[in-house]
């Protein structure tokens, strides 16, 4: 029972990091494969808040103000490598982002504080099924109102044309920049999530191929989809659990099966389920 | 000269020389980035993973006893085949559908091979069989083996030749029409699929070389070993100028002499991050590469 619950509320942190994704890859349509970094930065300053300041607070309080504290500076992170990476284009900027991804991880390994390769222990165990999916509530309310406003048509603009976009008066660069750094900060939040969670976070839980997955989630549900992520998100999960019941030697399979899917929904439903649509019932009122 | 200033310049000769060693590795690597790029546009990401292939054809051929001027072809060939039958199969149904989609597959194609490759190989890593003995050739405090020789001297000899082929040929010049257009080289009576195919085969066989010499060169064999190396020879193409041949080897040089330079004289923990630091310095300031001529993007 305990295992379902913990799987729930992974599955909560999921939803979170696959909508803060979609938001820069499917809406604005700027490739970053560097999420996990982002990720990784929310999960070690949300972590090192609780850990380091120690203030006598109570435990929601404290998780509230540490996702606070790490979606400032993971935005912080988005600022300082969106702005030089968000000049380039298509591929360049996706092997760019991939190179940041990497360097954050690079970094944190490389910083004793935190406790190195050897990982971050003795994290508070402060999330629980109510306060993920209060975040994920937000994340929703957030880039509903987003999508809904002057903002949100200038994101999408950029993902349909970018020349034609700026020819119209769309400060282009700034909307770019405003989509990742928001994406960088509540994957950000994610991250506190997961490591006040998990309890124990290395820089091992945030390699490159995490990246993969939070695109792979995207993907299935379908770019440019919310609704579309949260359905990814869940799919991914269950998918890896199923895995399971087949015994040790299929759960080993898991990864092989995650790259063909991957592979086999670009050749034959690159829109993934949703699409660019959203459900109806659960997003009223949005067309794009 | 005091003797701390000769030890230090016998130093840095060394890093230089694995520099240009792990480069020339890199550059072997690149050329099959830079020409499939040229030609279609997409990122292989899996590239390294032909490049793992190569080193695992070569392992299994020299551990049942083929001798190594037969195990070298074969790795070459059965690389060159495995990258023709992946653009067959998966890149060439992609084709027009732009370049998000086809990268997107080459990263699902290279976590395929590497856990796939996982699975059928297993995980740990492999000795490789010492086929050519280690002769160390010394000059002062400056240590050559026979190994790095062959490793710089190959990269050279493919390198003259890809040189030749592209720029001297008949194929060549179909390959170079096709990457300029597509549709019109096809007007002109070339079978572009068959030119892309080729353009796969060779990347892939000159990644399978660079698999075996790497073997050869740190004895050990693994198969995730392509992932890092795949990444870095991407760099090392955009830094030399994507889609232009010696700026692959120029690439894959300077990236290697950096990287070598850095863990020597400074930390070796930061290794991995030199390489993604220059790829994105010469992405801000000079996106065409060290040898290539800016580009306008034009409606």
């Amino acid at each position: 029972m305990d295992y379902i619950l913990h799987l729930i509320l992974l599955c909560g942190i999921y939803m979170i990091l696959a909508m803060s994704l979609n938001l820069i890859n499917g809406k604005c349509g700027q490739f970053s494969l560097g999420h996990a970094g982002f990720w990784a930065v929310g999960a070690y300053t949300g972590a090192s808040f609780t850990v380091f300041t120690g203030w006598p607070l109570p435990g929601f309080l404290m998780l509230f103000l540490s996702c606070i504290v790490s979606f400032l500076c993971a935005a912080l992170a988005g600022v300082l490598i969106g702005v030089p990476c968000l000049r380039l284009r298509g591929d360049y900027l996706a092997i760019a982002t991939l190179g940041f991804g990497e360097i954050i991880r690079i970094i944190i390994i490389n910083m004793d504080v935190v406790g190195g390769p050897r990982g971050f222990t003795d994290i508070p165990k402060l999330s629980n099924l109510f306060w993920t999916y209060f975040w994920v509530g937000i994340t929703i309310l957030t880039f509903r109102n987003l999508m809904h406003g002057t903002h949100g048509r200038a994101i999408i603009s950029i993902r349909e044309d970018e020349i034609a976009a700026e020819s119209m008066g769309i400060a282009t660069f700034k909307y770019k920049t405003l989509a990742f750094v928001i994406g960088a900060g509540f994957a950000g939040i994610a991250g506190t999530l997961f490591a006040h969670a998990q309890q124990f976070i290395s820089p091992q839980n945030f390699i490159f191929m995490w990246s993969a997955y939070i695109l792979l989630m995207i993907i299935l549900g379908g770019l440019g989809s919310f609704t579309g992520s949260i359905i990814g998100a869940t799919l991914f999960l269950l998918l890896g659990e199923a895995l399971r019941f087949f015994g040790e030697t299929v759960a080993e399979y898991r990864m092989i099966i995650y790259a063909l899917l991957l592979v086999l929904l670009m050749l034959l439903r690159p829109q993934g389920l949703f699409g660019k649509g959203e459900l109806k019932f659960f997003w009223k009122g949005s067309k794009t | 000269m005091s003797e701390s200033t000769t030890l230090f310049l016998y130093d840095l000769a060394t890093y230089l020389l694995n520099g240009i060693t792990q480069g020339s590795v890199y550059a072997l690597i690149a050329l099959g980035y830079t020409m499939v790029y040229g030609i279609i546009q997409l990122i292989n990401f899996a590239h390294g993973e032909f490049y793992m292939m190569g080193a695992f054809i070569g392992f299994f051929a020299l551990v049942s006893g083929v001798p190594i001027w037969l195990a070298l072809p074969a790795s070459m060939l059965g690389a060159g085949l495995l990258a023709m039958v992946t653009e067959r199969l998966v890149y060439r149904p992609l084709r027009n559908a732009g370049r998000i989609p086809a990268l997107v597959t080459a990263l699902g194609m290279s976590l395929f091979f590497q856990y796939a490759g996982q699975a059928l190989l297993g995980a740990t890593p492999r000795s490789f069989p010492q086929v050519i003995p280690t002769k160390t050739y010394q000059w002062g405090e400056l240590y050559v083996t026979n190994i790095q020789l062959l490793i710089i001297f190959c990269t050279f000899v493919l390198m003259v030749f890809l040189w030749w082929l592209v720029n001297k040929t008949r194929v060549g010049k179909a390959m170079r029409a096709t990457s300029f257009n597509h549709h019109v080289a096809e007007l002109m009576g070339i079978d572009t699929n068959k030119i892309i195919g080729l353009t796969f085969f060779i990347g892939g066989a000159f990644a399978g070389v660079a698999g075996i010499l790497v073997g050869m060169y740190y004895n050990t064999i693994d198969p995730t070993m392509g992932m890092i190396p795949g990444i870095k020879a991407f760099v090392a193409a955009v830094l030399g100028g994507i889609g232009i041949i010696p700026g692959a080897v120029l690439g894959g040089l300077v990236l290697g002499v950096a990287e070598n330079l850095v863990v020597g004289l400074w930390v070796s923990t930061y290794r991995d991050a030199i390489a993604f630091a220059i790829l994105i310095l010469i992405l801000l300031f000079k996106p065409a590469g060290l040898l290539g001529s800016p580009k306008r993007e034009k409606i």
